[in-house]
């Protein structure tokens, strides 16, 4: 899982890095698949991506042609299910019960149950080896503080993964961040890694 | 003004004071721009932000405050951001008034296609699917043709974006209301007759109360 919205809050350096390294045939989970050259959409520029879960590609090109010509599996989710069912990956749920997909492609080979005269779709829940999720500000404890819409799948995804690695722009002594102010709380990040400084 | 322009206008004449509204997209992030001076309303962006302004200038920029789109945006005093279950929770919870999107096709069930055309383009559903079914008022701000034909038709013949009614189709000729009993054509934008109107769609139109007589 990696997170981000249109690449506002991916971990850059972490991504870099996996390009670097080649590290392929992932399965990447993530909002969307952003631009060539932009946030995750460099996983796929590089070909490192085997099959993709997300809620939108229609911005980048590379991905639509190479899902058309059959070289990536795109899995389509509904971004609010994406979102519960990364979501109840982390908090132990088996899966969530949504009204949106109801009667559409999305409904195809899931179960629908009907609850109070109302019709749900059964989603299942996601989780991952690795989280990759970026903050505005970490201490050394790991405790993260975000920033405006970059906040967006990052707390979900630190709960969802066997590792979560996180990329702050900044990190400061333990007691800097008040505890009212910790939205994903230290303990739950594995391994803290600032942004690259400037030369 | 050209078409688009049309429609942004009189979609924005459909929200009032204190209104919690998403606009999706393309054409109906233009409808901001004719809102009253004096309307208040909380823009909603699924990326996480109720209290979204359009970019206060340029140099106002910051890599951490965007629109859907990825654009930069600014943030009025009282925004409020938060993390994408709760975004949605937002949508799907009912706690938006309207949401305006655009649309590919619309049927006389009400019924919205705005996601995919198989085999050709397949962008995603994005948040569509979710503002579709929990927006309490949804907006349908669209051009009447494509190059094909009407976008008004008979029966969505591209995967529908959910089954749920939506409220009103704005187009730059027209704007429809679906019902229980089908399309009622409510008004006509001025220069365009009702034969106009009907030439363009595909879908049966019932004549609403106030354009019956023109015909």
């Amino acid at each position: 899982m990696v997170g981000g919205f249109m690449g506002v809050g991916s971990p850059l350096r972490l991504i870099d890095e996996m390009v670097r390294q080649r590290r392929g045939d992932l399965t990447l989970i993530s909002n969307d698949s952003a631009r060539p050259g932009v946030g995750v959409g460099r996983l796929i520029d590089a070909g490192l991506v085997k099959r993709l879960i997300a809620s939108h590609i229609g911005t980048n090109a590379t991905t639509q042609q190479l899902m058309l010509d059959g070289r990536l599996e795109v899995e389509l989710v509904p971004q609010g299910t994406l979102a519960e069912r990364i979501r109840a990956g982390g908090f132990g749920l088996g899966g969530i019960l949504t009204p949106t997909g109801v009667g559409t492609l999305v409904a195809e080979g899931k179960r629908t149950l009907e609850v109070d005269g109302s019709q749900y779709l059964l989603e299942t829940a996601l989780k991952a080896d690795f989280s990759f999720i970026s903050a505005r500000r970490a201490d050394y404890y790991g405790n993260l503080e975000y920033s405006l819409t970059a906040r967006n799948f990052n707390p979900l995804m630190a709960m969802a993964a066997t590792t979560t690695i996180a990329e702050a722009e900044s990190i400061v002594p333990v007691g800097m961040i008040s505890p009212d102010s910790v939205i994903t709380p230290g303990v739950l990040v594995h391994v803290l890694v600032g942004k690259e400084r400037a030369a | 003004m050209n078409e688009k322009e049309v429609i942004a206008r009189r979609v924005a004449k459909e929200l009032k004071d204190g209104d919690r509204v998403n606009l999706g997209i393309g054409l109906p992030t233009l409808v901001a721009q004719y809102l009253a001076p004096s309307l208040h309303v909380f823009f909603h962006s699924e990326n996480g932000i109720i209290g979204m302004s359009p970019l206060p200038g340029e140099g106002f920029e910051d890599i951490n405050l965007t629109d859907a789109g990825g654009r930069p945006v600014g943030a009025l005093p009282g925004a409020c951001a938060f993390d994408s279950a709760f975004s949605f929770g937002m949508i799907r919870g009912g706690h938006l008034d309207v949401t305006v999107l655009g649309g590919l096709e619309v049927d006389e069930l009400g019924r919205l296609a705005n996601w995919m055309v198989p085999g050709s383009m397949i962008p995603g559903m994005g948040g569509a699917m979710d503002l579709v079914t929990g927006a309490r008022r949804v907006i349908v701000a669209m051009t009447h043709r494509s190059k094909t034909g009407s976008k008004i038709v008979p029966r969505c013949t591209l995967p529908i974006t959910s089954v749920r009614r939506v409220e009103l189709i704005v187009t730059e000729l027209a704007v429809i209301q679906p019902t229980e009993n089908g399309l009622v054509l409510q008004e006509i934008a001025p220069g365009v007759s009702v034969r106009d109107v009907i030439d363009a769609t595909e879908a049966s139109l019932i004549l609403g109360p106030g354009l019956a007589a023109c015909e």
